[in-house]
């Protein structure tokens, strides 16, 4: 099966400084892949130049289009939806008003797709009317992911959905996830410091540093790395 | 207490214009975070084109119509080409182009169409009313900027593209995450302070007579009045406007001759301001460190 | 120790930055040569050049008050030409009610403009952005209706004459030529002034209050004192410049210090490079010759043609003149160093 994203050699520059040194990522259709990686390796960043918010060079292949010149907004229309670092909430606006926006690129599905979407969340249906900003930071990020899902997007690039979560939270965030990769299709490229739990729940991964690829491959292969064990499992 | 309700009923009536344009200016600080000091101008040169429009024959209500409609895409054209090249570039100098647009219109309306001060027609007979508390024409301006105020409420609030102007304007990055131009979204907030403004201006021609320097006054008092509501909000914005004019009245009337007035006038606000420095409805702008 | 006053040039050139640079002799006639020119102009021009050369130096003393506040301490005002009449008015009502000599007033206007100064700056310190610019604005334009409504000291609509002083016989200068002279030496200074206040530590601070005032204040800057510091120096020296104008054109009235004015004197600002001192001078040229270049260009629409010219210069160079070309040319001038 042909990979739904391929990023081939892409580089990425903040400013003058290089940041992303040629890397090759590839997420199978369908399936999860996270990139894994310390503080400042460049998982955002890899993010960020596949949504075109960055500087970047190289090929970004996605369901064969490329998306190496093309605006942020129309990247999202083609079906890539990203949740990004922090969230990205509106938080001056109401719970259904956020994900009125998710759907704002598919207007003739969008009130069945909020429903569908308090049926994954259904904490977010009893806030509907609610300040965004009032949510609390998992169900801030539970009502991220559905904006996303509100786009019926083909692609689902999230990035660090435990940040900032207590670890029971996070859980409940990755059992949605996964029940979404199975009632959606959808493929996800998921970013994670949270190493042990993004390799259970992934198919393949990827180790960045600092702007380098060093490692990829299936992730029961990469959890059971002596070396990653180590740096990023702590045993 | 006959006069001072007379007072505060046109003072309303001139609040209502000010009340609409610092909606406008609001509806822009909020997009942007920029000031447009060009807006009395703009709204000024619209007036000028309605002017041409009803001396060409047009009847008053499809001159208006149409003035809003050209005014309307004139404000998103300025947006994408004058406005855009500094976006990105240091507020100072958004701030110089817009004071610099504000020379090119009041310049070129002068050009034009001479500084000579010309009758402007009002749809509304200059008739008194309810026992001569307040004129025909002062009820008209009001109704008119109510009904402006209404439509955009309803807009910004039900319709998706208002919603998706409102998250541009909060947050551009995520709104671009949902295939938002927010660009486009820019464009249609000027387009619509540029609407806004040409009504106010038509409805206050017949009043301040039409000419160049017509808006000047307007914009001062209106930008006065949306940092006294908040400039971050456009309920604050009404509220100052209106405010701003019920006491522009009263100072000018009982207080003091009109050559102070504007002094003693913003003297007042001021006051208000040190207590409440954001405003009265505007919400400090948090700083995170 | 003191800064070589090369490294203030090549600095000012730099938009602020620090450099460090040894004593040169390329560098020293980079400084020399122009004060040299600057000296030899007057016997070169006209009168009539001369005094818009005096004028240029005047607005560009006035500039720099400006950048101080705007630049270094991110505070815009719109009302800056209120200073500049106060400091006219003091140095009109001194000569012309109380006999003094015009260049004992120039200190007493300072001393007026500074304290005003700080008088506006402690309740402004509460204002941000917007609000800050609404109180100036205010400012601006209460400026020349008080000027008319006490006219029993500053003669109203009428405005005040001057009689315009004399050289020093000692020196056989006409009038024009030594006013020039006055303006010069009046624009070093203030440059000289402003080039160590803003190097050394209050520079710092009121930088450091400027980008990231939350932090500042955590470590320990007296936030309210240093703007107020800053607000009180960027009046004194803009009323100083208006003292000067009086005395060089010869005569005040209200007219003469409306809104306009204010916002030519920030449009100079931008134009020149707002955190710069070089950027005053470039900012005085702009405000004497620009409207003259548009009338001539356009009698018909001159301010549009002004507007224009204002669009430009921000399309081009939205840091101003030399806050674009300064950091270039300052790396150009770094590359003479061995």
């Amino acid at each position: 099966m042909a990979p739904i994203l391929q990023l081939n050699r892409v580089k990425a520059f903040y400013g003058q400084s290089e940041v992303l040194h040629g890397i090759d990522v590839a997420v199978e259709e369908g399936g999860m892949t996270v990139l894994l990686g310390a503080n400042g390796a460049g998982k955002t960043t890899t993010l960020r130049a596949i949504c075109g918010m960055v500087r970047h060079e190289g090929e970004i292949l996605f369901a064969g289009q490329q998306l190496e010149r093309r605006s942020t907004e129309a990247i999202a229309g083609l079906g890539v939806a990203h949740v990004p670092e922090g969230r990205g909430t509106f938080i001056g606006l109401t719970v259904e008003e956020n994900l009125r926006l998710g759907g704002y690129a598919r207007p003739r599905q969008s009130s069945a797709n909020i429903e569908r979407m308090y049926g994954y969340f259904p904490i977010l249906g009893e806030r509907r009317r609610r300040q965004a900003g009032e949510l609390s930071g998992g169900q801030q990020q539970m009502l991220a992911i559905a904006r996303a899902l509100m786009m019926t997007p083909r692609l689902l690039v999230l990035d660090e959905p435990s940040f900032g979560l207590a670890p029971l939270i996070v859980e409940d965030i990755f059992k949605i996830i996964d029940r979404i990769r199975r009632e959606e299709t959808v493929s996800v490229l998921l970013v994670e410091q949270n190493a042990s739990l993004a390799l259970e729940a992934a198919d393949h991964a990827y180790l960045i540093e600092t702007g380098y690829i060093v490692t990829s491959g299936t992730a029961k292969a990469l959890a059971n790395d002596p070396q990653i064990r180590r740096s990023y499992l702590g045993y | 207490m006959h006069q001072l309700l007379q007072q505060i009923f046109s003072g309303l009536a001139s609040g209502a214009i000010y009340a609409s344009v610092a909606l406008a200016l609001v509806m822009i600080y909020r997009a942007t975070d920029l000031v447009n000091f060009a807006q009395g101008e703009m709204a000024m040169f619209s007036t000028y084109i309605a002017w041409t429009l009803v001396n060409a024959g047009l009847p008053f209500w499809a001159a208006f119509v149409i003035t809003l409609i050209v005014s309307f895409l004139g404000g998103m054209a300025i947006e994408r080409v004058i406005i855009r090249p500094v976006e990105n570039a240091p507020v100072l100098a958004a701030v110089i182009v817009t004071i610099a647009l504000l020379l090119i219109f009041n310049s070129t309306a002068g050009w034009i169409y001479s500084y000579t001060v010309q009758d402007f027609p009002s749809p509304f007979p200059d008739r008194p009313l309810l026992g001569a508390l307040i004129t025909t024409r002062d009820l008209g301006v009001i109704v008119v900027t109510l009904i402006m105020l209404v439509l955009l409420f309803l807009f910004f609030r039900f319709t998706s593209t208002g919603l998706a102007m409102r998250a541009a304007a909060q947050n551009p990055e995520s709104a671009r995450l949902c295939g938002i131009s927010v660009g486009l979204m820019l464009a249609i907030g000027w387009g619509l302070a540029a609407a806004i403004g040409a009504t106010a201006g038509i409805m206050v021609a017949p009043v301040l007579f039409l000419d160049p320097n017509m808006m000047g006054g307007v914009l001062i008092y209106a930008f006065a009045g949306a940092l006294l509501g908040g400039i971050t909000s456009p309920v604050g914005a009404v509220v100052g406007g209106l405010i701003v004019g019920v006491t522009e009245n009263l100072v000018g009337t009982y207080l003091i001759a009109s050559q102070l007035k504007l002094t003693v006038a913003f003297a007042l606000i001021i006051l208000v301001l040190v207590f409440k420095p954001n405003g009265l409805f505007g919400t400090a702008i948090i700083r995170r460190v | 120790m003191e800064k070589p006053v090369i490294a203030v040039v090549a600095d000012s050139l730099g938009a602020g930055r620090v450099t460090r640079l040894d004593a040169n002799v390329w560098q020293w006639l980079a400084i020399v040569f122009p004060i040299l020119l600057a000296a030899a102009l007057p016997f070169a021009l006209s009168k009539y050049h001369v005094f818009e050369l005096t004028m240029v130096m005047i607005y560009a003393v006035a500039v720099l008050g400006l950048n101080i506040l705007t630049g270094f301490n991110g505070q815009i005002s719109l009302g800056h030409g209120g200073f500049f009449a106060a400091g006219a008015y003091t140095t009109a009502i001194l000569m012309h009610r109380y006999g003094i000599p015009y260049w004992t007033t120039l200190p007493a206007a300072a001393l007026v403009c500074f304290v005003l100064g700080v008088l506006f700056g402690l309740p402004a310190l509460r204002f941000e952005g917007p609000y800050l610019a609404l109180v100036t604005l205010a400012m601006a334009l209460a400026t020349p209706q008080l000027l008319k409504y006490f006219d029993t000291w500053t003669g109203g609509q009428q405005g005040i004459n001057l009689v315009k002083p004399d050289a020093p016989h000692w020196l056989h200068l006409d009038q024009d030529r030594w006013l020039y002279f006055v303006a010069l030496a009046a624009l070093l200074i203030a440059i000289r002034i402003a080039a160590n206040l803003l190097r050394g530590r209050t520079g710092r601070a009121l930088v450091a209050i400027r980008d990231q005032p939350i932090a500042a204040a955590a470590m320990g800057i007296h936030t309210a004192r240093y703007k107020t510091l800053a607000f009180g120096t960027s009046t004194l020296f803009t009323g100083v410049a208006g003292a000067l104008a009086a005395i060089v054109v010869g005569y005040v009235s209200p007219e003469g210090y409306s809104l306009f004015l204010s916002v030519s004197f920030l449009v100079g600002s931008a134009v020149g490079g707002i955190a710069t001192i070089g950027g005053a001078i470039v900012g005085g040229l702009f405000i004497q010759f620009v409207p003259n270049l548009a009338n001539d260009i356009s009698d018909a629409a001159p301010w549009a043609i002004y507007g224009l010219a204002m669009l430009l210069f921000m399309y081009a160079m939205p840091r101003g003149v030399v806050g674009t070309l300064g950091p270039w040319i300052a790396g150009w001038l770094r590359r003479l160093v061995p």
